[in-house]
């Protein structure tokens, strides 16, 4: 099902980010064609088609006035030229959506903003009042326990920068080439800094009984969403979190309160945490069996493949942007894996031949999004570029890999390496190297 | 790295990730005691082994009627797909290109589906079923998958019995 959000319709094209965006990466506070069109389209940055009255020795409009009010609007918004760098569902709409794609070609950095945050949901999204809202912590402990978010906040708290990806993403390249962008094809995929209290915390207050092995994670929304989670990552590193970026966390991202692996498969970070249920074994729900499970060529299945394997993308320049003219450009993009630490990042321009060191920005962190650049002169031809990343336990696969391994019916946990080609005409494209 | 290398893992990750250590942690005496009351409106989960299944009991007849009135629209008449999943179908495809997965083809568990209905649907009314009518629309989406006789009931007993064509099919991972 997940590979309904592979598709997007050219009806899409016009509220999408517009690929053409390539030069706004170089942050220069300029004004855009998108601000000439209007709001709804965001268009490449085309400095040669400014204005002359805007240029300089003329002194633009808001040299010689007085700028917009303060806190307009209360809590502040984008620039309007920017209207067009926004969350996209997948095309032709279906009739349940499952889920809106985080615009990578247009961000910056490692940090998704939260309004950019991709969604995945199984039953829209609940309008939670947190007064009302409870946490249920019960089945194999010592003291089964409720809890307020009032209660929650009050125990010890834990920031952490973490990537989170939903292990659906770029499934439907397994088949053929399919999406346009960054955005469309990997796009469920977005790093925040998250807030909240460490489970193995509140756990304790409820008190693990010893053969407790497994907790089941269940969501207060309409599907009930559930997931198995091993007690062992429950003690390790995951977070109750009710805050992201800084603020409490966005209603799409399952506020008030939300599970947190860090590295593990995004469906299981559990949005709209209501319940907690310790016990033997898996609870073998339905997101666990029918779904989040990767069918093999042989037609038998993988069952719990919780982490996010070493994975990267180029995302700039990347599928449906334009290079102007040759010369200097900087390529730049992300690498992540659920095991820990980016060790390194390589990128090829030739199609997979060679293979040159990326630069990490510091600092590299664990389970978070990384953003590797390379220095590059452009000289007008064709080329096929792509990333890889390494970490502690390997290189990330090429696509025939992949396809050999897990086959294209896998649907779920594909990272394999992608390739943009640059033609001679500066356009690049999506394809299978 | 990815999969493959870890079906080879799975037997020492499976460790770790499920290791109960020794717990000797502060405190904070924060919440409150969840009443016996509370946590059965809430304890709907139900296990493969048919822990958690409630009283109550229902036919394939019985299903047909109530899936008629709140399931077909979405799903079909014999649950053969409309605007939402084929529920079934799709039995030998697994390992072909066209692969179908449903309940009657894929579900590894008979109980995941009394579990999913009774926590998500119908999609537009969740959690507004009573126990026959789970029990019932489990019924007959297990008949039209050709999974169990038109004449079956299905209850606390019967259901976790019930042997599913795909429940050899999955291999745990655990990583
Ligand atoms: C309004 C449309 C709608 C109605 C009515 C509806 N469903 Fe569904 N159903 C869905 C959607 C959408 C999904 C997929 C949900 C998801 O993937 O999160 C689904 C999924 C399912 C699944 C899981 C399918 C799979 O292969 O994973 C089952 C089983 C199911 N429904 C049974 C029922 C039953 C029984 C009823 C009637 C009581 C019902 N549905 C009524 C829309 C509907």
């Amino acid at each position: 099902m997940d590979q309904t959000l592979e598709r997007r319709a050219p009806a899409e094209e016009a509220r999408a980010p517009n690929p053409r965006r390539a030069f706004l990466r170089r942050g220069a506070a300029l004004t855009t064609a998108a601000g000439l069109l209007g709001a709804g389209r965001a268009e490449a940055l085309e400095p040669e088609k400014a204005a002359p009255a805007l240029l300089p020795p003329n002194v633009p409009p808001w040299t010689r006035s007085q700028g917009g009010p303060f806190i307009n609007p209360p809590y502040g918004l984008p620039s309007r030229h920017e209207v067009g760098v926004v969350r996209v569902l997948p095309q032709p709409a279906a009739a349940f959506p499952t889920g809106s794609r985080t615009p990578l070609q247009n961000l910056h950095g490692i940090i998704t903003p939260s309004g950019l945050v991709y969604e995945r949901h199984h039953a829209g999204v609940p309008d939670i009042d947190p007064n009302a809202h409870r946490l249920m912590l019960h089945g194999l402990v010592e003291r089964p326990m409720m809890f307020t978010m009032e209660d929650l906040a009050r125990f010890p708290s834990v920031s952490r920068i973490h990537f989170l990806e939903c292990s659906g993403n770029s499934s439907a390249e397994l088949k053929k080439p399919t999406g346009k962008t960054a955005q469309e094809i990997h796009g469920l995929l977005s790093c925040c800094e998250w807030t909240g209290v460490a489970l193995s915390t509140v756990l304790q207050e409820a008190g693990i009984k010893r053969d407790a092995k497994w907790v089941l994670a269940e969501g207060a929304d309409g599907a009930a969403m559930t997931r198995s989670v091993p007690l062992g990552k429950a003690l390790d590193d995951a977070l109750l979190v009710y805050a992201q970026n800084g603020e409490m966390l966005r209603p799409e991202q399952g506020y008030p309160l939300r599970l947190f692996l860090p590295g593990f498969e995004g469906n299981m970070s559990v949005k709209w945490l209501r319940r907690l249920k310790l016990g033997t074994e898996p609870f073998e729900t339905r997101e666990e069996t029918a779904a989040y499970t990767d069918l093999l060529p042989d037609g038998t299945s993988l069952q719990f493949t919780f982490h996010m394997e070493a994975k990267s993308v180029i995302t700039f320049p990347s599928g449906g942007q334009k290079l102007k003219a040759r010369g200097f450009y900087e390529i730049s993009g992300l690498a992540w894996t659920g095991r820990g630490k980016v060790k390194r990042v390589e990128v090829t321009l030739d199609g997979g031949k060679t293979w040159v060191e990326a630069r990490l920005q510091e600092p590299v962190l664990s389970k978070a999004l990384a953003r590797f650049r390379l220095p590059w002169q452009w000289d007008g031809g064709p080329a096929l570029i792509a990333s890889r990343c390494i970490d502690d336990t390997g290189t990330q696969p090429g696509m025939g890999e992949v396809l050999k391994l897990r086959g294209a019916n896998s649907n779920y946990h594909n990272n394999a390496i992608q390739y943009w080609k640059i033609d001679a005409d500066g356009s690049v494209q999506n394809v299978r190297a | 790295m990815f999969a493959p290398k870890h079906i080879l893992l799975a037997a020492c990750t499976a460790c770790t990730l499920t290791i109960t250590p020794a717990l000797a942690q502060q405190r904070y005496n924060l919440g409150r005691p969840a009443t016996p009351a509370e946590i059965a409106g809430w304890d709907i989960d139900v296990k493969a082994d048919g822990t958690g299944l409630p009283k109550g009991r229902g036919t394939v007849a019985a299903g047909a009627a109530i899936f008629a009135e709140k399931c077909a629209a979405c799903h079909g008449a014999k649950g053969e797909g409309s605007v939402a999943n084929k529920l079934a179908g799709g039995g030998g495809t697994l390992n072909t290109a066209g692969a179908l997965k449903t309940v009657g083809s894929f579900w590894p568990y008979p109980t995941t589906l009394f579990d999913y209905i009774r926590r998500a649907m119908p999609h537009n009314a969740p959690q507004s079923l009573k126990s026959d009518e789970v029990y019932s629309l489990t019924a007959f989406i297990l008949n039209v998958n050709g999974v169990i006789d038109a004449k079956a009931e299905m209850n606390q007993a019967t259901l976790p019995k019930v042997q599913m064509p795909n429940k050899g099919g999955f291999k745990q991972v655990v990583d």
